[in-house]
């Protein structure tokens, strides 16, 4: 079976690819959704498309699929249309799928499965990186604050920390926010 | 409260879905609106058809195309209440451009000439032109053609179209992926801002009172929750009047400006809504008269005549044979009767009839109403042809003889 992924983040296509291997598939081509990926994608005439659900792509790749001569047999949406969980699942993960008509169900079916799992697994992954992204900014913004304040209070890195732990408990707020408007003030009053 | 997700593309006629939200249409009819950004109709179309959202703005053709099962999954979808008419433009780049009249004005008011002129500009062109269209089943593509075809295009085969969602025609011009594209605002005023193309048609020139979107919902779903969704078009219609209220303008485009909205300046929103229109970077604007309406003369009144047009051209167009239960079965998309149903009571002016025939008029002309008076603005189509849609047939053999 061939699958043709079509995706811009280089990522997501790996984590998709990988999976697909693994379990054995080994026709797998990675598209990008660049000018004229359509043209490549009919020379591949692939049993199965997997593409993002968002991607504004896709009403450019349906209307090919619509027009195409290359591609004699019809494409679907989706593998099962009376499969309403799969259908679901495959939305919320943001998986859509064009499979060319008359392919068995039974094959189809694991595939989608796989894509929606490596889907989801992706979004979790995307998640996990960006509050790491913004843990370690909350740090570096928390610790510029603390050496202002021990440069101009002369206070200890402890004292400093625990300076604007209570003013944030105080002001219900929290302490990253409190550092941010030290910082602001600091640098309006001509300071670092 | 209610809650409920419309999906819809960022488009200036978003507006009403938008006001509504904004403004506390919904929230004052019991409805906790989320609107679902969507970068291209595939998208929108999947997730009314599945379920993801209850509702979604949506091009009025593919609404019917979706119930006649040509695009993909097949589905019955209900289109209760228009969005708005009109609002689009061709925009051309400057050197296919150069062939047609230099007189920017002339050229979108006199839209006869104007497609002869773009025919010949097609033989001088050093290849087929390439135009993007938002999708195979759009007003816009369906305009594009219509203009066209009167002067002997065949625009399947004397143009290369290539499907585009609309925010991303400005970057494909600029990449030379088109050398033009036809789509709602504010993409053509966006191109014309950036140097990019020249606004060379208008669709409210081609045909003046012109279906564009529709609020949609699955049928079933708009049956079985008729309390919800007679709130919700009452919340539509007084959103409708105050993004057609001049006074308001200002504010609606600071409002559709907003990242999670359309996300264009709100001087790139205000041509479409003000109808004072770019055509050509550093040219003063030019005046279009009812560019784009979202209320008045019962605008957002699905006059299944008008579902009966689009079905027409889609057999025209050899997307469908012609075929009495489909031509039944789009005209049943547009459901005047849940429009009355849910604005009867509201005091809107509503028309005496379902089915008019398109293209008849040419001035202001009050119809047959209840509640009030209603008077409907011209609805001439350039070319003078009447759309009687008890004679389809007819109608569409015309064509051939073209």
């Amino acid at each position: 079976m061939r699958i043709v992924i079509v995706d811009d983040s280089g990522l997501r296509a790996t984590v998709l690819e990988e999976g697909l291997r693994e379990a054995g598939y080994d026709d797998i081509h990675v598209v990008p959704p660049q000018s004229g990926f359509v043209a490549r994608i009919e020379r591949m005439a692939p049993d199965v498309v997997l593409m993002d659900l968002g991607s504004p792509s896709r009403d450019t790749l349906e209307e090919m699929l619509t027009v195409s001569r290359a591609l004699a047999r019809p494409i679907a949406m989706f593998v099962d249309q009376s499969d309403e969980v799969m259908i679901g699942a495959a939305i919320d993960a943001g998986v859509s799928a064009y499979v060319v008509d008359g392919l068995r169900k039974e094959r189809v079916k694991p595939v989608m499965e796989l894509a929606i799992r490596r889907f989801n697994a992706f979004a979790r992954m995307q998640t996990e990186l960006d509050e790491a992204k913004t843990a370690l900014a909350e740090r570096k913004t928390i610790d510029r604050a603390k050496t202002i304040l021990m440069n101009t209070r002369n206070l200890s890195e402890a004292d400093a920390y625990a300076l604007l732990r209570s003013t944030a408990m105080n002001q219900n707020r929290r302490i990253v926010e409190v550092a941010e408007a030290l910082i602001t003030a600091s640098s309006l009053l001509g300071g670092q | 409260m209610t809650p409920l997700s419309i999906a819809f593309l960022p488009l200036t006629d978003s507006a009403v879905l938008v006001a509504a939200h904004e403004l506390g249409f919904a929230r004052d009819a019991g409805i906790e609106l989320n609107l679902v950004r969507t970068e291209s109709w595939a998208t929108v179309r999947d997730r009314l058809v599945y379920g993801q959202v209850e509702a979604a703005h949506l091009l009025a053709p593919l609404a019917i195309a979706v119930t006649l099962g040509l695009s993909q999954h097949p589905a019955a979808i209900a289109a209760p209440i228009k969005l708005n008419l009109n609002g689009n433009a061709l925009t051309m780049s400057t050197s296919f451009a150069a062939a047609l009249d230099p007189d920017l004005e002339r050229r979108v008011n006199d839209p006869l000439a104007a497609a002869h002129d773009f025919a010949q500009a097609i033989g001088l062109y050093h290849r087929k032109p390439v135009v993007g269209i938002v999708h195979r089943f759009s007003s816009h593509a369906l305009m594009l053609r219509y203009w066209l075809a009167s002067a002997g295009v065949d625009p399947d085969r004397d143009l290369a179209l290539r499907v585009l969602p609309p925010s991303l025609m400005a970057g494909a011009m600029r990449a030379g992926e088109i050398d033009g594209f036809v789509a709602g605002e504010p993409w053509s005023s966006v191109a014309v801002a950036e140097g990019l193309g020249e606004i060379v048609a208008i669709g409210s020139r081609i045909w003046q009172r012109g279906v564009e979107k529709v609020l949609a919902m699955r049928a079933d779903w708009m049956e079985a929750n008729a309390d919800v969704v007679d709130r919700l078009l009452r919340a539509l219609s007084a959103a409708a009047a105050w993004c057609d209220d001049a006074a308001n303008r200002e504010q609606l485009a600071l409002l559709l400006e907003r990242p999670d909205y359309v996300g264009q300046p709100a001087d790139r929103l205000l041509p479409a809504l003000t109808g004072r229109m770019m055509l050509r970077h550093g040219e003063a604007p030019v005046d279009i008269a009812d560019f784009m309406l979202f209320h008045r003369e019962a605008a957002g009144f699905p006059w299944r005549s008008q579902a009966l047009w689009i079905y027409s051209q889609m057999v025209r167009w050899k997307w469908l044979k012609p075929d009495e239960k489909a031509e039944r079965t789009a005209a049943e998309v547009f459901r005047s009767d849940v429009y009355r149903r849910a604005l009867a009571e509201a005091g809107m002016p509503m028309p005496g009839a379902s089915m008019k025939v398109e293209g008849a008029l040419t001035a202001p002309t009050a119809v047959g109403s209840h509640h009030g008076a209603l008077t409907l603005g011209p609805d001439r189509f350039f070319d003078d042809r009447v759309f009687d849609p008890s004679a389809i047939d007819r109608y569409i053999a015309g064509f051939a003889a073209q």
